[in-house]
């Protein structure tokens, strides 16, 4: 017998991590906390996913989270690798440190 | 033939684009050939167009072809057509084999300029601008050459652009011109409103069928394009950019501002003669103006220290001879002495630019001396020029050129004892300016050095103008010595003959005379500049001397009518309603742009926040929709 839980809960945890997600990202000036808050973001985006696929009994959702996966780990490797270069530059992870290409006056 | 006429004038254009879009690719020696040699195949094919075009006299007495159509709107229609007759084929002439002198010369003279094939460039495309203004069949083609003349003079009067003060006479020849210029559009637009046609052939016989002489309309029209003439041919009032253009290089002063494009006033009043002719007034003007410019121009050449403004006044006054001349209707007479003019005077820059040269940019007359031993070629070519110049007579080109207007300046129709005079105290004070130069130029005791010698290239030029100089005068003699009218013979093809006053035939007394003034003026010049140079030494310290100096005060007159006014208003006018206006729009663009830059302020965690913000706001609005 699997446990059963209204969609609206579902949803709402999906809604909780991803709002913890954003204000991670928002307060935190390290950069490597900033990236994983986007990853909290991320899962919680194919989180909705999977439970629409749960509930409307469909296998679509589920090849959408794989894509989702796909797209994380490309982007975890970019942003890993700019991440360091701005180490390389800037001896900090501090990313209001990084504001070079602001404009002038 | 006609294929070789619309030849005439492209040539230059073509050598002028291949100059212009390759010229820093080409080795000097390439680009100096391109330059100087497509000059030497169009004086090829003027001389070949010249034969045939004796051969054909005197029943074909001009020839024209059209090339295409330039303009056709309404019932304004324009080709792009050339006509040659005799006065233009003595214009061709001259620029084409003077032109291609001064091009080999240049060669020489600019080899060691940065600006080589730019040179060149110019140089070409002043010859095919100049040759489209006198083989164009219409007056609106016409002024496209001209305009283009004086674009070219402006081009090569500021060359060496480095120098403020070159820019500075680039300018004021270019806008004193233009004043003029545009008295000759107005021209041209109320000859085309009146006869709806700008073909210069017929124009002229509307105009003499349908304008009454002396009427207004044709008094206005051409005293409009008289303008124009003025302007371009530095005569006075407008005669004040010519001196300061001598800031150019040495050939372009030989070839734009004496020997061509300065002489293209004259070639209007001659190609309009008939307008003028309606316009008694203004021809009568023309003779005034002339005499009244070679007396000025002539008393303030005796007074210049720097070689190149003495022959630039020089100028001004000879071509008032030619104005003279045109003003009592000696067509002829005029068209010769720009011929010959155009030899001596050649020369005479040409031999200045190599001693100016040769003395390190020296231009102050009385820092050079004794250079008659060291520039044997240089001194004699110069010395004959000069002669030439103040007329010595019999064996010299210019006194037959300028005897011939003299003469008519008393004996035509609309001559005058005053006319004459005044010619006559001009013939004085051009033998003494000429011989001046001379005797402080080139004796004396040295006072600078030569840096070098002049090479082959500069000096062959030299020697043929010389001849030319001597020799050009042969193919018309008055009728006292000779009786050979060679040359008035070919112009009379195209300009009516001068009209000579009744019972007037005492030609030889005033040839007499003025072969006697030339040699006066020769006199008192060795007399007080080499002789005895203390009898000019109170001349050359008064008064009146800096005012012949400076020109009359002609430049001081204009700044304080024109140039401080105008200056003035433009600095108490710094802030009108317009300024504000457009002051305003910069403001405005400006209060925005810093309004934006706040916002790209390069803190990451902002930009989120105003994602994050934005999300938000675009949420609320679709849900509560």
């Amino acid at each position: 017998m699997m446990l059963t839980v209204s969609i609206e809960i579902q949803i709402l945890f999906a809604g909780i991590l991803f709002f913890l997600g954003l204000i991670g990202l928002l307060v935190r000036r390290n950069m490597i906390f900033m990236l994983m808050s986007i990853e909290i973001m991320f899962n919680s985006a194919g989180l909705v996913f999977i439970i629409a696929a749960t509930h409307w009994k469909q296998p679509d959702g589920q090849v959408m989270f794989i894509f989702i996966l796909a797209v994380t780990a490309v982007e975890v490797s970019i942003a890993l690798a700019l991440i360091l270069q701005v180490y390389h530059h800037f001896k900090t992870l501090d990313a209001d440190a990084v504001n070079k290409l602001k404009d002038t006056n | 033939m006609s294929t070789i006429i619309a030849l005439i004038p492209a040539i230059p254009f073509l050598s002028f684009l291949i100059l212009a879009l390759f010229g820093h690719k080409l080795n000097r020696k390439l680009a100096g050939f391109i330059g100087a040699g497509s000059i030497g195949i169009v004086a090829l094919f003027t001389f070949i167009v010249a034969i045939g075009f004796f051969k054909s006299l005197p029943e074909v007495k001009s020839y024209s072809v059209v090339v295409w159509e330039w303009i056709n709107a309404g019932n304004l229609k324009v080709d792009i057509s050339f006509s040659l007759d005799a006065l233009s084929l003595v214009f061709c002439f001259v620029i084409t084999f003077v032109g291609f002198l001064i091009h080999v010369y240049s060669i020489g003279f600019m080899s060691k300029d940065e600006g080589f094939s730019r040179f060149f460039a110019y140089m070409n495309l002043f010859i095919g601008s100049m040759l489209i203004l006198v083989l164009a069949d219409n007056i609106l083609l016409m002024y496209l050459g001209w305009e283009g003349v004086g674009l070219c003079s402006y081009l090569l009067i500021g060359f060496w652009y480095k120098e403020p003060a070159n820019g500075y006479a680039a300018r004021k020849a270019f806008i004193i011109t233009r004043i003029g210029d545009t008295a000759m559009i107005i021209g041209i637009f109320i000859l085309f409103l009146n006869f709806g046609t700008v073909n210069i052939n017929e124009l002229m016989q509307q105009a003499s069928g349908k304008w009454e002489a002396g009427s207004s309309i044709a008094v206005l029209t051409a005293a409009l394009l008289l303008g124009g003439a003025l302007g371009k041919s530095a005569q006075l009032p407008l005669q004040t950019w010519l001196p300061d253009a001598m800031a150019g290089p040495s050939p372009v002063s030989a070839l734009i501002h004496a020997a061509t494009m300065v002489t293209a006033g004259v070639y209007l009043i001659a190609r309009t003669h008939v307008l003028f002719s309606l316009a008694p007034v203004v021809q009568s003007a023309i003779a005034i103006i002339g005499a009244l410019t070679l007396l000025i121009a002539g008393f303030s050449a005796l007074a210049q220290h720097d070689l190149k403004r003495i022959l630039a006044y020089s100028t001004i006054s000879q071509i008032g001879y030619m104005f003279l001349a045109l003003g009592v209707g000696a067509w002829s007479a005029a068209a010769f002495h720009f011929m010959i003019h155009a030899f001596f005077k050649a020369l005479l820059f040409l031999g200045a630019g190599i001693v100016i040269l040769v003395l390190n940019e020296e231009h102050d007359i009385f820092k050079m001396g004794g250079l008659r031993k060291k520039m044997p070629v240089v001194f004699i070519t110069f010395l004959i020029g000069s002669a030439s110049l103040s007329a010595l007579p019999l064996i010299t080109a210019g006194f037959y050129s300028k005897d011939e207007i003299l003469w008519y300046a008393y004996s035509s129709q609309s001559g005058s004892i005053l006319l004459w005079l005044a010619g006559i105290v001009g013939a004085l004070l051009t033998a003494l300016y000429s011989f001046r130069m001379i005797f402080i130029t080139f004796y004396g005791e040295a006072k600078t050095e030569p840096a070098f010698n002049p090479g082959k290239l500069m000096t062959v030029p030299l020697i043929v103008l010389a001849v030319l100089s001597l020799v050009g005068g042969y193919v018309e003699l008055p009728a006292s010595i000779g009786n050979i009218h060679l040359f008035s013979n070919l112009v009379d093809n195209t300009l009516p003959v001068v009209v000579v006053k009744a019972g007037e035939n005492q030609e030889i007394l005033f040839q007499l005379l003025s072969a006697i003034i030339a040699l006066t003026g020769i006199y008192i010049a060795y007399l007080i500049y080499f002789k005895k140079p203390s009898l000019s030494e109170p001349f050359s310290h008064s008064r009146i001397n800096k005012f012949f100096e400076k020109g009359w005060g002609f430049d001081k007159l204009y700044d304080t009518l024109f140039v401080n006014p105008v200056v003035w208003l433009s600095v108490i006018d710094k802030n009108d309603f317009f300024d504000w206006w457009n002051i305003g729009i910069a403001r405005l663009a400006l209060m925005f742009n810093s309004l934006l830059s706040y916002a790209q302020n390069g803190k990451l965690r902002w930009y989120l926040m105003s994602f994050a913000i934005g999300i938000a706001l675009i949420l609320t609005y679709m849900l509560s929709k």
